[in-house]
């Protein structure tokens, strides 16, 4: 966990800017990143760091920036099961699963 | 999260300090536990290996799931002696993490040709050591076989929290050692944090495989405790 993206946060948060922070909180089989891997992302969606490596970025963004919008938080599975994951690409066989707050 | 808990987050990890978010899913509420807190907590078995193992997760308790993230300062590695096995140990210990610090005031030892891309300190131990600070994500390692340069620095790491202390010496020279320490006013029961002589017994045999038996006891330091 010292991948400084949490350092980004604090200096997007001092600067006025709205944020949400991805987190990855499990993950099965070969995830590309592993637990603990972080996402920020500002209203404009803007971001720096991984939740994997590539393939969910933009769903996570999407639904990172409707929570700074609104507050609180939300839990995002993608995996090969899943019709909606395949579509945005974790074509690695992984699955993992995110926790998406807004910094509120 | 709240942005005082990312304050208090950032703050803890610039001072090194070892905390841990709980986050519960269901809820989203969260909470900071500092690792020296972590004994009296609730789910104080759980926090004790997410510490000792360095490992977020998620895990069920009886209140429902949580998650718990770890956030452990870097390891630190300070050496005295800018000697041949230091030589060997930099690169096993960088590729398991550490960041290393050398110390040795002989300056024909300390240089950046044998000791490139670390910190390294041609200078007295007990001058430069409570500038790099010691603490419990960090190993002391004495080196030199010279009492003048290994003891202030021995004695600085049996007064702080380092997670391991290892001595280099047969254990004539430990004994020695020991008997000095113990002069200056130090018990057994803290004596017996150094580990000397230094390294698991494996039968190394020259410099490299010394440095493997000081990490795999480094390494059962930090997380066997």
């Amino acid at each position: 966990m010292q991948n400084g993206t949490l350092e980004t946060a604090g200096q997007w948060l001092a600067e006025g800017r709205k944020l949400a922070i991805a987190t990855v909180i499990e993950t099965w089989g070969s995830a590309p990143q592993p637990v603990g891997s972080q996402l920020v992302v500002d209203a404009e969606g803007n971001f720096e760091g991984a939740v994997s490596g590539g393939c969910v970025e933009g769903a996570v963004i999407t639904e990172a920036m409707d929570l700074i919008g609104q507050g609180g938080h939300k839990l995002l599975s993608f995996g090969v099961a899943d019709e909606t994951a395949w579509k945005v690409g974790l074509a690695c066989g992984g699955k993992i699963r995110i926790l998406v707050e807004a910094v509120k | 999260m709240t942005p005082a808990l990312l304050a208090e987050v950032l703050a803890a990890r610039a001072a090194r300090r070892p905390v841990a978010v709980i986050t519960d899913l269901a809820s989203g509420q969260q909470r900071i536990v500092a690792r020296e807190a972590a004994a009296d907590d609730e789910l104080a078995a759980i926090l004790d290996k997410a510490f000792r193992f360095d490992k977020s997760g998620v895990e069920q308790t009886e209140k429902g799931e949580v998650f718990v993230t770890v956030h452990n300062p870097p390891l630190r590695l300070v050496v005295t002696g800018a000697v041949l096995i230091a030589q060997a140990l930099i690169p096993m210990a960088r590729a398991v993490g550490y960041d290393i610090w050398v110390v040795d005031p002989r300056g024909a030892f300390a240089t950046g040709a044998r000791f490139p891309d670390i910190h390294l300190h041609a200078e007295w131990p007990d001058e430069i050591i409570p500038k790099i600070g010691l603490d419990q994500r960090t190993a002391f390692i004495a080196l030199t076989h010279d009492p003048k340069i290994d003891d202030p620095a021995l004695d600085l790491a049996l007064k702080s929290d380092v997670f391991y202390i290892g001595a280099l010496g047969s254990k004539k020279t430990q004994a020695a050692r020991l008997d000095r320490l113990r002069a200056a006013g130090f018990s057994d029961n803290q004596l017996s944090r150094i580990n000397g002589p230094i390294g698991l017994p494996i039968g190394a045999v020259g410099a490299p495989e010394i440095a493997v038996s000081i990490l795999a006891e480094m390494t059962r330091a930090l997380r066997l405790g």
